[in-house]
């Protein structure tokens, strides 16, 4: 083995930024794909629960086809596939954005969506019965008693599984170099390609993406000690 | 209606390009040349949760123990790996099995190396929950009745404990056959990459032979799945439960 380490080279010239600017990147990413998987999720959800059985059908298909088929799969069909089936007005504006950030986000949101579904279904399940049954009675529709009573509560239950999707999702960004977003994987690779010295860029990536996972679950802990101390019960 | 009749005819004009290339994406060149395509995934998973199923029971009874220079490794491995992406792991390998072994190392055998490593830190959670998961009771009548904390743990309790598992091991094993998708990085020719060597060759359907792999992943993993649950309904009826007594 001869391999000479040379830390101070990762931090000369324009690398330091380069691993910024990645990261950078990686947060945008993930930041708009776990909102954007929110809607899509609680969407799917209701779907799911409702008594509309077309509806409850093509959840369930959504839910399974995408949690069952790899991202990387995924991200290469709306990257190359997408083309004949969506419509004219999307394509149009989707070309004039950053298409790859854009495929990105689509992809990552579409599929993250998939697994919120399925933590806030049980979620919702795990809320007596009795309480849908005592808002519907009391005259409010599906859909009010649903975001006025269920969701609410449900909510609060699923926090914990549901920061551990965004931390999936963070780590699922980096699977978007794939298709050229140059997030912090894809900028690592970049710093090794220019310096040869892989084990100080992947051990740099390696301990962002690892400070940022803590970073997110302290922080979530310590909101849930001070805001949410009133659990449900 | 005219653009409507050419774009709903248009979906179905490519799929002669999946259907010649078939034989590629389920099996590669392989008569001729390496395997590919599908058996490769296969292959990779089957060997990859047959190493990280040692490797993580290892680590997951080295974490369960109240020795510290054994719990803290494992406990730092786990949350390391878990907090890294797997695309991480594999480059790590790629790139320094070869400076570490002196030696050209094949991609495959490199990610199939990061694959056991970072599915053992998911098994070994495993292994920790399902052992938690047996009535304390048991170890202490165990070990009470004379037999040492070693023969209670693999006479008492891993024969149970290991029997719980087996849904959740069914899932990781599903998980890592989607993960071997991610070996196409580092240029292993996998279900994936087949398909994106015929996207490159033919420059045609791409939705199509996209679709197509999707669908070979969802059915081995929708069967597996439907058998992880089964496996799941048929055991809940013999385990041992902390509110038996």
């Amino acid at each position: 083995m001869h391999y000479t380490f040379n830390w101070s080279l990762i931090f000369s010239g324009n690398y330091g930024q380069w691993f910024l600017d990645g990261l950078v990147i990686t947060l945008q990413l993930s930041g708009l794909s776990i909102f954007f998987a929110l809607l899509l999720g609680t969407l799917l959800t209701i779907m799911r629960l409702s008594d509309f059985k077309p509806l409850v059908w093509f959840s369930v298909g959504y839910i399974e086809f995408f949690r069952n088929t790899p991202l990387v799969v995924q991200i290469f069909f709306w990257y190359f596939g997408s083309d004949p089936i969506l419509p004219d007005f999307f394509k149009q504006w989707l070309y004039q954005q950053n298409i790859e950030f854009a495929t990105g986000v689509i992809a990552l949101s579409t599929y993250t969506a998939a697994f919120i579904a399925e933590e806030l279904r049980s979620g919702i399940l795990s809320i007596p019965k009795t309480q849908l049954e005592a808002s519907r009675a009391t005259g409010l529709t599906f859909l009010q008693a649903m975001s006025y009573v269920i969701l609410p509560q449900a909510f609060r239950i699923v926090i914990p599984p549901l920061i551990s999707q965004f931390l999936n999702l963070i780590k699922n960004s980096s699977l978007a170099m794939t298709i050229g977003v140059m997030e912090l994987t894809y900028m690592a690779r970049q710093v090794e390609a220019h310096t040869f010295h892989g084990f100080e860029a992947f051990t740099v990536a390696t301990l962002m993406y690892l400070s940022l996972s803590l970073l997110v679950s302290l922080g979530i802990t310590q909101y849930n000690k001070k805001c949410l101390r009133i659990g449900y019960q | 209606m005219d653009t409507f009749t050419t774009w709903f005819f248009g979906l179905f004009t490519n799929w002669p390009v999946v259907w010649k290339n078939f034989d590629y994406l389920l099996i590669g060149a392989y008569p001729q040349g390496p395997l590919g395509g599908l058996a490769m995934s296969i292959v990779m998973a089957v060997i990859g949760i047959f190493g990280a199923f040692w490797i993580g029971l290892a680590v997951g009874l080295m974490r369960l123990s109240r020795k510290k220079w054994l719990s803290w490794p494992a406990l730092v491995y786990i949350e390391i790996i878990r907090g890294t992406p797997l695309l991480m792991v594999i480059f790590w390998f790629y790139f320094f099995a070869p400076i570490l072994l002196g030696q050209a190392v094949p991609e495959t055998h490199s990610a199939i190396a990061a694959f056991t490593v970072f599915t053992s830190a998911y098994v070994a959670e495993i292994v920790r929950a399902g052992v938690l998961a047996i009535p304390k009771g048991q170890t202490e009548a165990a070990r009470s009745s004379g037999l040492s904390h070693t023969q209670t743990m693999m006479y008492i309790i891993l024969p149970q404990a290991l029997r719980n598992m087996i849904p959740s091991f069914v899932n990781q094993f599903i998980s890592l056959t989607k993960d071997t998708s991610l070996a196409m990085i580092i240029n292993v020719n996998e279900l994936t990459l087949s398909a994106r060597h015929i996207y490159t060759r033919t420059m045609k359907a791409p939705m199509e032979i996209f679709l197509t792999i999707a669908v070979l992943y969802f059915i081995i993993c929708w069967v597996l799945t439907a058998f992880s649950r089964k496996l799941e309904r048929n055991m809940s009826r013999y385990q041992a439960r902390n509110n038996a007594h």
